[in-house]
């Protein structure tokens, strides 16, 4: 329902997202490693899930009827670790001690160290297991709590991802959500020249997900995905979000190169200085 | 010369029917099977609660992610599939989604080692151990009869975290009285001449060479080391003081199983000539499964023969 979503909400949303942008460039840029490319083109998509749809509450993070967030594409934790501190999850200074020694913040997100993490990934292909397992437990104690599960594209390369989204379909789990940030690049390249995912919404419909393809930086389109996926009682929601790699840094956006690679000092600079202006002064 | 060994019993079906039971008691256990459950004997559990068995289908790296996102709510979780299956091809998995999460996930893999027999060396994962002992924080128990599988089913649901439990497909002799407890070895037979240290099915075949080396004078001390980890060390290295020699038998590869396990701590702390009896460096074969024990360096009569080499060693024999 884009037309429904107040403009105030969106707004805010989009400010927010600007803000997780900048934290991605400084916490890539301090730890001289991460990875800003995936982190940049799923933040949308986060920030719309943990300020907007997830049921959960940062003075109660072991309440046990919250939302579920599995980030299967585990290496983006920069923009959840963000998104989690400017929602009160964890004191945003916490966020400098990304990747060093003795930090909560490890390179890929590890629940053993910051509690409000659901589940450690980082070896793709099994966050959606993972989710799977929460939508049943949560079927089974007749909890109404949802689990979302955030995929990356070169991650559909992986059997067992396909595997678990098997099982997600054959147990009906219509209180899971499956979004994949589409954003066409892995660390290599493209993902249709490197071993092509494509028709991945036919994939998704074959595996019997309801499936909504969408902008994933329109945050109209994303909450009305959301709310469709909420009102769909049959079975499990897979929403396709196109995104753009590095998005919002006009020098990563659909580089591959920034999979994997901080920014170094200028372009750290150049970066905090486009997501700094307000969205109207952009072309 | 089968005094010593009780009835061969299944090790699948007590596991089966503890799980069972252990399901009555817990209504939060849930049980998940890769479409085996009829030879891991989950099956038992799945038609007693249909809606707390999930057989998933071949898909053994899914079922450990599946099972530790269950888990990861408060679950106690059992997966069960055969070895091959659970450590190997769904290694990664265990250790991520598993292990690195701290999930209370309790795989018992049947199946392991040689003696699943006619299937072949594809499913012959003679490689388990070591793989699973290598995982920070993961318990593992190989059982020696059906008596120490039911206690090692009920132990490790009362441990909080991830357990492989590691069973084999051919029935056992009843070797202990099923009191086992997680990082005790049992002393099976006292003695003070050489100490067998053995897991498994190999732990009846060191009780009989025992008792023929006691009838020449020989006084064989028989630890039953089904607690791989945590193990117990401080029983090792009673044995090594106390008999100066340690002879281990393990239907694993000899490079990373138990015996590579007694041979560390023991040249740590109290160094002892150990010996080996495992799978040399090699895949299985196809075969009566008993015999693929002989074919492979397992045989009595070559555990008769090392026994022989470190009591030469020590010593106490010309």
């Amino acid at each position: 329902m884009p037309e429904g979503t107040p403009v105030e909400v969106v707004r805010s949303l989009e400010a927010t997202a600007r803000e997780i942008r900048q934290e991605v460039i400084r916490m890539t840029f301090a730890a001289q490693s991460g990875h800003p490319g995936g982190s940049l083109s799923v933040t949308d998509l986060l920030t719309a899930l943990v300020f907007h749809e997830l049921k959960i509450d940062p003075a109660r993070q072991d309440w046990p009827d919250r939302d579920r967030l599995v980030l299967s594409k585990g290496h983006a934790s920069p923009a959840l670790y963000a998104a989690l501190a400017l929602r009160g999850f964890l004191p945003r200074e916490e966020l400098a001690s990304f990747r060093q020694l003795g930090s909560r913040l490890q390179g890929h997100v590890d629940r053993t160290k910051l509690p409000c993490i659901e589940a450690s990934t980082g070896c793709l292909g099994q966050g959606i297991g993972m989710a799977v397992g929460m939508a049943l437990d949560a079927r089974l104690r007749r909890s109404s709590y949802r689990t979302y599960a955030v995929l990356g594209d070169g991650e559909c390369q992986a059997g067992p991802t396909w595997e678990a989204l098997m099982a997600g379909g054959h147990y009906k789990l219509a209180n899971l959500v499956v979004i994949l940030d589409r954003n066409g690049l892995e660390t290599d390249g493209s993902t249709e020249s490197i071993m092509g995912i494509e028709p991945i919404a036919e994939k998704f419909r074959a595996f019997r997900y309801h499936t909504l393809e969408i902008d994933g930086h329109d945050f109209p389109q994303i909450l009305g995905a959301l709310d469709e996926a909420r009102r769909t009682t049959t079975g499990p929601t897979a929403i396709i979000a196109r995104t753009v790699k590095g998005k919002g840094v006009s020098f990563m956006e659909g580089k591959h190169q920034y999979h994997g690679k901080p920014p170094n000092k200028a372009e750290a600079e150049q970066a905090l200085s486009e997501l700094a202006r307000a969205p109207e002064a952009k072309p | 010369m089968n005094a010593v060994l009780g009835k061969p019993e299944s090790l699948r079906d007590a596991y089966g029917k503890e799980l069972l039971a252990l399901g009555e008691k817990d209504p939060n256990l849930v049980v998940l099977d890769a479409d085996l459950s009829g030879s891991t004997r989950t099956v038992l559990f799945g038609q007693k609660f249909p809606e707390r068995f999930f057989n998933v289908g071949v898909m053994e790296p899914t079922m450990m992610s599946i099972a530790a996102g269950l888990a990861l709510q408060g679950r106690t979780v059992y997966a069960s599939t055969f070895a091959v299956f659970a450590a190997g091809q769904a290694y990664n998995f265990v250790r991520q989604s598993i292990c690195y999460n701290q999930a209370n996930v309790k795989i018992v893999a049947t199946h392991g080692g040689l003696l699943v027999g006619a299937d072949g060396g594809t499913h012959q994962i003679v490689e388990d151990i070591g793989l699973m002992r290598g995982l920070p924080g993961m318990t593992v128990i190989v059982p020696a009869d059906a008596p120490t599988t039911r206690a090692a089913t009920v132990a490790v649901a009362e441990r909080p975290g991830p357990a492989y439990i590691r069973l084999t497909r051919e029935n056992l002799p009843t070797v202990t009285d099923g009191s086992f407890a997680i990082g005790k070895a049992a002393e099976l037979r006292s003695g003070s001449d050489l100490t067998i240290v053995a897991v498994g099915a190999l732990v009846a075949r060191g009780l009989e060479v025992a008792e023929e080396l006691a009838k020449v004078g020989i006084s064989t001390r028989v630890l039953d080391f089904a607690s791989v980890k945590p193990y117990d060390a401080p029983a090792l290295l009673r044995a090594a003081r106390d008999t100066g020699a340690i002879l281990v038998l393990e239907e694993h590869t000899v490079l990373t199983g138990v015996g590579a396990l007694v041979a560390s701590t023991t040249s740590e702390n109290y160094p002892v000539p150990v010996r080996r009896v495992g799978v040399p460096d090699v895949f299985g074969e196809s075969g009566e499964p008993w015999a693929l024990l002989d074919r492979y360096g397992m045989s009595k009569e070559r555990i008769r023969d090392e026994a022989w080499e470190l009591l030469r060693a020590r010593g106490k024999v010309q």
